[in-house]
This record gives structure tokens, C-alpha cells and sequence, in this order.
């Protein structure tokens, strides 16, 4: 997964985005942007969950299924790519 | 106490889509035409440089005649000359299956350089001169009548030369739209196109094969059309029914809309022009109700040139300076101007960068080099901050601008053709001094300084 367009964005605290390459901007909810924040930084999807469930209640398979989801959000902004991935190996 | 969880999520702000003021602003890059980098061809040839796609004027008379022939299957294209007579753009069309319309003596003659014969030139135009007559006549081009001294012109030549010219007339009539063109031709609303077919028939020096009209140009009402072949028809059949003549042709002329937009236009012309498949059922509807129709089948002509090739047309252009001007907006001063663009004056041209931008955009005025207030390829359009040197690319500008580009200040660019098979022709070189002076004649007494 190519993430690399995610360190180019400006995100607040309030879920704004914006990308200064194509000049859209975004806006996502708190888990969205707690989530985005971390996959700027690199972070894979264990280490997310492990510091999202300190916050937030919330079991492990039911962010799995979310974070999947997330992800082809992402992936349909042009945020973020798969690239060679497998379908398995898509979401870490 | 830990939070509530909700599934993250995330959505694109759509403030800049289309609204009421028109379409969204941010503006995408494109760095290749047909696949070739826009670097590569500036590059190989310099800049400014017209980049024409002979896969996209393929497609697009592939298109016209397919919609076309939905409706009614006995069509031709004639390729108008004056949209861009370059000899290869010509070719492109002759080879998907069009004749040649040409309005003038030197038209007729880039027809007849490509090897066109005569029969397949339509001779249309209001200044036809007697030895343009008398040359279309003993080649048997299809030449129609714009007034009467031309018809009377023709059946004298006719006589002198003991040739029966082909012939159509040019009608012009209220089709509901404005303006109504009523300068080419005889008015078909005030009996005037009946009593010169009349005239033509009495005389017995010549045959009328056809009927033709042009209503006008960049029609945005599809419906004209229908209105336009139902007279054309309606004629005809009086004229069968009355004089015995049953003409081969309805010759509707062109004026399709491309997908530029009008200075003025409210909306893009992607949203306002209307489609080839509304043309073409406007049309079809007028001849599938016609009995002349039914019962003559008889060959319906667009000369439509505009709608297909204006978006086969790119300029490329580089940014010579830029400036901030005191009204706030930025002004870019580009290497093509007007000059190169004449349909500048006419459309909202798209300026379109051609590598992506950081930052946001600023209201920005593209000028092009010329020393003339005049000279303003786009007027303000939000923009990225470019730097000079860079590319941007103009568009559409494939019809007309070849055609009826200035020399004037600067040289005109080179034009290039890029073939199917994604090969960059040269078509036209950039001109030099000697394009400019070469027929120019300088009296002895003021040779010296």
C-alpha cells in the first residue's frame, strides 16, 4: 500500500483536510482523521487499533471490518494506492 | 471512560463543484496528448507549437456519421475548408469519406491540389469570380448560387463554354433562432429561393442537382435543424411537383457547436452544446416525416467543420513573465497570443497546467506577448501560481485558428500532426523572416535608409 500522498496533507484536530497538490479539501470525522493522522506517520493497522482502543471502545474485529472499509475509501479519493498488494495483505 | 466509537469516515468537500456560477474550479493538469508528453513535443519542435490529433478528428467524423446514419442512412460529410485547410487535416477527412466545400477560388484550388476532382467539390461562397466559374464549371464542381448576378454570371459562362453547370441554391429562412442569417442565398420565407430555381429552370443553361442552406454558426438549439431540412424539403417537393425537377441533395450547411464556450455563456459548452446524436435527430425527424423523402431518398450533406475538429486542436504555450496587476489578479504573460488564437475573441478558452500544483489558486489573466491591449487569450480564470518557462496547454483550438491566425508581431508556430500510431508529423514549420517578407517589394528610391 503506497500512502506516501498522506504526508502531504494538512489535517486539524477538527477533521478538516486538505491537499495542496490537487487543491481538494476534505472532511472526516474524528476516527477518520485519528486514523489518517497515524497512517501519515507510517503506523500499520495493529498499532492503530491498539492506540484507537485506548480511546475508544471498540473490539478488534469490528475496526477490522471498518478499517478495510476506510481504506477503499481512501483508496477512491486517490489518497492512498494499492499497489501489488494482495486482497489479504491490503488492509495491515 | 473511554469515547464512543464510530466507523471513521471521510468525504471529499464538494464546494467547487458545478453551481450556480458554472462549473467547479480546481483545476486538474494534463501532461500528454494522445499519450506524448507534452514535454517531448515541446522539446522536439519549440514553443509556441499547434498539436493536432488525427486519432480524436478520426473518431469524432466516425461519430457524426454513425449518429447520422441512426436516423437516416444516406449521408455524406463535406469537409469545410475554411475550418482548417491544412493539406494533411484535409486528407484526414477525405480518407473517412468526405467531399470537399470550399468558398473561394483559392479553396477550389487546395482541393484540386490534394487531387480532388471537380465533381467532388462543392463550390459554395459569395464572391465566386468569373474565372473561378468558369474553371468549377469545366471540372463539374456542384456550385451554389448565392445571388443573382452569379446565377446570371453562370448561365452566361454556361452558354460560352456549351457546358451544363451542376447547380444548387443557397436559401436562408427563419429557423426560430437569432441571429437569423439571411445573407447567404435567397430567401426561402418570402418566396424569393422559389422564383430563382424559377429562373434557373426557365433559362435551361444549367441543372439543379441540390438545395443547400446554412443557417449559422455554433447553433446551441439542435431544432433549428428540423426546421431547416423541413423547408429544404418542402421546397423540393414544390419544385418537383411544379417544375419536374427532382434535386439528388439537401445540402443543410454546417454550424454544429463544438464544445468551446461563448464569452457570455452562463454554462460550459460541454453542458450547453448539444450532442451529435440531438443534431442528428432533429435532422432525421425532418426527413423520416418528408414525402419528398420517401418517396426521391435523396442525399443529405453537412458541412458541418467546427464540431469536428475543434477538440482535436491543443496549443502549447510557455509562460514568458508574470505580473501582479493592481486590480489584485495576476496576469500571465504566455509566447502565444491572439495572434495564434484567434477564437480567443469568441470563447472561454481552457488553460490547463501541464504538471500538477502545490497551493491554492489565484484569479489569473493569461495575455499573450503581443504589444496590444487586445491580446488576452483567457480572461480571469482561477489558477495555480506558474513559473515561467512552464507549459500550459490552450484548448480547443482546432478549428479556425489555422486557418485565420495573424501574422502579426510575431511568427506563426509550427503546426504538428500526431498520427494514429502516436508518430509527431510536422505539418507546417514555424515561419521565419522570409515567410513574412518574401513577396514584399521594396521601390528603388527607398532601399536605402
Amino acid at each position: 500500500m503506497n500512502t506516501e500522498k498522506l504526508s502531504n496533507l494538512a489535517m486539524n484536530d477538527n477533521g478538516f483536510i486538505f491537499d495542496p497538490e490537487s487543491g481538494y479539501s476534505y472532511t472526516a470525522n474524528e476516527t477518520g482523521i485519528f486514523i489518517l493522522k497515524r497512517m501519515a506517520e507510517g503506523m500499520q493497522r495493529q498499532e492503530i487499533f491498539e492506540e484507537l482502543s485506548e480511546v475508544y471502545e471498540v473490539s478488534e474485529d469490528n475496526f477490522n471490518s471498518d478499517y478495510a472499509h476506510y481504506l477503499l475509501m481512501l483508496e477512491s479519493l486517490d489518497l492512498i494506492r494499492f499497489e501489488g498488494d494482495t486482497l489479504e495483505s491490503r488492509s495491515e | 471512560m473511554k469515547k464512543t466509537y464510530i466507523a471513521p469516515n471521510i468525504e471529499r468537500n464538494s464546494a467547487g463543484n458545478m453551481n450556480k456560477y458554472g462549473a467547479k474550479s480546481v483545476v486538474r493538469y494534463k501532461d500528454k496528448i494522445d499519450g506524448i508528453p507534452v514535454t517531448e513535443i515541446v522539446e522536439q519542435f519549440g514553443s509556441p507549437v499547434l498539436v493536432l490529433s488525427e486519432s480524436q478528428i478520426r473518431r469524432r467524423h466516425r461519430r457524426l456519421m454513425d449518429a447520422l446514419q441512426m436516423h437516416y442512412p444516406k449521408v455524406r460529410l463535406a469537409w469545410s475548408y475554411k475550418t482548417n485547410y491544412l493539406g494533411a487535416v484535409c486528407n484526414i477527412f477525405h480518407q473517412e469519406g468526405s467531399c470537399a466545400e470550399v468558398v473561394s477560388g483559392m479553396e477550389y484550388g487546395m482541393a484540386r491540389r490534394l487531387g480532388i476532382p471537380g465533381n467532388e467539390i462543392i463550390f459554395n461562397g459569395p464572391g465566386k469570380k468569373r474565372h473561378e466559374l468558369e474553371l468549377a464549371i469545366r471540372e463539374g464542381a456542384r456550385i451554389h448560387i448565392d445571388h443573382l448576378d452569379e446565377l446570371y454570371l453562370i448561365e452566361k459562362i454556361a452558354k460560352e463554354l456549351d457546358l451544363v453547370p451542376q447547380v444548387a441554391i443557397r436559401v436562408n429562412m427563419d429557423t426560430g433562432i437569432y441571429p437569423q442569417w439571411d445573407r447567404f442565398g435567397f430567401n426561402y420565407d418570402n418566396g424569393e429561393a422559389y422564383r430563382a430555381i424559377n429562373r434557373i429552370a426557365s433559362g435551361k443553361a444549367m441543372n439543379i442537382v441540390g438545395l443547400h442552406a446554412h443557417i449559422g454558426t455554433f447553433i446551441l438549439d439542435a431544432q433549428a435543424y428540423y426546421y431547416e431540412a423541413k423547408a429544404l424539403l418542402d421546397l423540393a417537393q414544390r419544385m418537383k411537383n411544379e417544375l419536374g425537377i427532382t434535386v439528388e441533395y439537401i445540402d443543410l450547411g454546417g454550424g454544429f457547436a463544438s464544445q468551446n464556450t461563448l464569452h457570455g455563456s452562463y454554462a460550459p459548452g460541454e453542458f450547453i452544446s448539444p450532442s451529435f446524436d440531438q443534431y442528428a435527430e432533429a435532422i432525421g425527424t425532418a426527413f423520416n416525416e418528408s414525402q419528398f423523402v420517401s418517396q426521391n431518398l435523396p442525399l443529405l450533406i453537412l458541412e458541418t467543420g467546427r464540431a469536428l475538429i475543434d477538440e482535436a486542436g491543443y496549443l502549447i504555450s510557455s509562460v514568458v513573465g508574470k505580473k501582479n496587476l493592481p486590480s489584485g489578479e495576476r496576469a500571465v504573460i504566455l509566447d502565444a497570443g491572439v495572434n495564434t488564437t484567434i477564437t480567443a475573441w469568441w470563447y472561454k478558452l481552457k488553460v490547463t497546467p501541464t504538471r500538477p500544483f502545490p497551493g491554492a489558486y489565484q484569479n489569473t489573466i493569461f495575455y499573450g506577448p503581443l504589444c496590444m491591449n487586445i491580446d488576452v487569450v483567457r480572461p480571469a480564470v482561477p489558477f495555480p501560481d506558474l513559473h515561467t518557462g512552464e507549459q500550459v496547454l490552450i484548448t480547443p483550438v482546432g478549428a479556425y485558428n489555422n486557418t485565420q491566425w495573424m501574422q502579426f508581431i510575431e511568427y506563426r508556430p509550427p503546426v504538428v500532426l500526431i498520427s494514429e500510431t502516436g508518430k509527431l508529423e510536422l505539418l507546417r514549420p514555424r515561419e521565419e523572416l522570409e515567410d513574412v517578407i518574401g513577396r514584399e517589394i521594396i521601390p528603388e528610391h527607398l532601399r536605402s535608409q
